[in-house]
């Protein structure tokens, strides 16, 4: 069954781009799709620009409403997610635990809902 | 049950987790294996009666409920490919009635064996005490899936309304099944971390039937049954394992005490005014050789330690014969291992005992003044008792008064509240009393 993993982290703790660790960083992720596609495990997934490019949409009464910033102001901010197809909870909490930014970050786990 | 059914509930105790496991097995879902459960049992009521019973009767049960799910399946269309398997064995185990059991066993004892029903029952524990469960949904999973209470029944133990309750059960099921948690034998490779969290919710259903925060009484006897039953199920389970024999040894020997804990008021009676000729010796006796068997897997670890230290307390014929030394030696032990503010606390009571109240109070001090986590205890009722009880001992009273308080404070217990109240109007008199008697002041 597939699960989103949703990756929330402080961006202040991450390695600065310009930095020596920055590549290593980078590294740890590419190791981690690598690791997915391994295990055989269906998976998809994608990074997001920071919060401060995010744009909110709701409409109320028929009238549009647009405002600047992300559904929530926090210091944790939704970073990325992943989708992977894996048994049971356990599974995914487990290739949860492997995210590279969980040590800093915070990873949310939601069981997909499936319309079958 | 009205009369002229037949009691199953002598069967129940020791079949209901062992048939539930096995449904679970079966039929892939921890609802429809509970559901189905239960109406087997209902089934049994009205069907059984004296000299009209399985020889089998979990073999009974089994293909009874094997039939209810699949009705049940059959009627909610979420019939999966595991339904033909289903159907088919079930009618190879017979139709169903009383004479199911008899002569061939089907069922529990022809099917997967002893070890298999024990990686069952322990899945299911596992699974109930999942820790992407809230600490409320894995005390109340557990006594409903494994110990087999009902929701009201749980509803009452824990002083919330039975739609509370159900609605509680209702929501971790329905996290259970949406996220795939799961409770079959996979569980079993990470036993060895997850067993910590097993003992630590079984260990909560004991002391909160032993010292409620949330009861008006003291003790609510039920939920102690309920844990040391879930404990004894742990240790037929997982009978290598120190820490899982040191819980069990824990709870029996604090259970031991249980008639004499309260007074008739239900007001707490202090250890050293129990009756212990009130103590309940084969529990005791039990409690022991559960400890010996912990120690003599040569793992120490904190439940053991609790039960040595109330073997101490269940060994003493009274109360100035406690070998207090033995007791000041586990603390200093186990405050190297582990340091907390409770363990710290405990050690300068025992230290208080021995030495006198002088060198009690003096550990008191030393905590609150030189340990980092005395914070915490301020919120803590028995830190300020203590303290309050020490000064007292030494004629002390008006000093007392300021710790009762701050007790009486911080306390949640109605009974311990109660006491406290009590205590303060005690060293108050005491106080005007020694004010009187003193020649200077008349």
């Amino acid at each position: 069954m597939k699960f989103m993993l949703i990756l929330a982290s402080d961006p202040s703790l991450e390695p600065d781009p310009t930095s020596p660790d920055f590549e290593a960083y980078m590294g740890e992720w590419f190791a981690y799709s690598q690791a997915l596609t391994a295990a055989g495990i269906e998976f998809s997934g994608e990074a997001l620009q920071g919060d401060d490019t995010a744009t909110t949409v709701q409409v109320r009464d028929g009238e549009r409403l647009v405002t600047d910033g992300p559904f929530i102001e926090a210091k944790e901010v939704i970073g990325g997610f992943y989708v992977i197809d894996v048994p049971d909870l356990d599974a995914a909490l487990d290739w949860a635990a492997k995210i590279p930014n969980v040590c800093f970050g915070t990873v949310e786990v939601r069981p997909v809902m499936s319309f079958d | 049950m009205s009369t002229g059914e037949f009691d199953v509930t002598a069967v129940f105790r020791d079949e209901w987790p062992r048939l539930v496991a096995h449904l679970v097995r079966d039929v892939g879902d921890v609802g429809l294996a509970e559901d189905a459960a239960q109406e087997a049992f209902v089934e049994a009521a009205r069907r059984w009666s004296p000299g009209n019973t399985p020889d089998v009767p979990a073999a009974w049960l089994l293909t009874t409920a094997r039939r209810k799910a699949i009705d049940q399946l059959r009627r909610s269309k979420r019939l999966s490919e595991r339904l033909a398997d289903l159907a088919a064995e079930a009618h190879l185990t017979g139709q169903g009635d009383i004479g199911d059991g008899r002569g061939s066993s089907p069922g529990i004892d022809g099917n997967g064996g002893r070890d298999d029903l024990v990686d069952d029952q322990l899945a299911l524990l596992l699974g109930c005490c999942h820790p992407a469960l809230s600490f409320e949904a894995q005390v109340a999973l557990t006594l409903r899936i494994v110990a087999g209470l009902s929701s009201a029944q749980i509803a009452r133990a824990f002083f919330v309304t039975e739609s509370t309750m159900t609605r509680r059960l209702t929501r971790s099921k329905t996290k259970i099944r949406a996220a795939n948690i799961a409770f079959h034998r996979s569980n079993l490779e990470t036993l060895h971390e997850r067993l910590p969290v097993v003992c630590a919710i079984v260990y909560s259903i004991f002391t909160e039937g032993h010292a409620s925060a949330a009861a008006p009484t003291l003790l609510r006897g039920d939920l102690c049954d309920e844990a040391i039953w879930l404990g004894s199920l742990l240790r037929q389970l997982v009978p290598h394992d120190a820490e899982v024999a040191g819980l069990l040894a824990l709870m029996t020997l604090t259970d031991a005490r249980r008639a004499t804990r309260v007074d008739h008021d239900g007001q707490p009676i202090r250890l050293r005014d129990q009756d212990r000729s009130a103590w309940d010796r084969a529990q005791i006796d039990h409690g022991l050789q559960t400890l010996g068997a912990a120690y003599a897997m040569r793992d120490a670890g904190q439940y053991q330690f609790q039960a040595a230290i109330a073997a101490i307390h269940a060994t003493a014929r009274t109360f100035a014969e406690t070998d207090w030394s033995a007791i000041i030696g586990l603390y200093d032990v186990q405050l190297r291992r582990q340091p907390s503010p409770i363990l710290a606390l405990n050690r300068a009571i025992a230290l208080a005992e021995r030495d006198g109240a002088a060198a009690g109070l003096e550990a008191l001090d030393d905590i609150r003044e030189r340990i980092p986590f005395s914070g915490e205890l301020d919120n803590y009722p028995y830190f300020h008792t203590s303290s309050a009880e020490m000064l007292a001992t030494l004629g002390r009273y008006s000093e007392s008064v300021a710790p009762f308080e701050r007790a009486l404070a911080v306390c949640t217990n109605d009974a311990e509240r109660a006491h406290l109240a009590l205590r303060i109007d005690q060293v108050r008199c005491s106080d005007v009393d020694v004010a009187r008697r003193r020649p200077d002041h008349a």
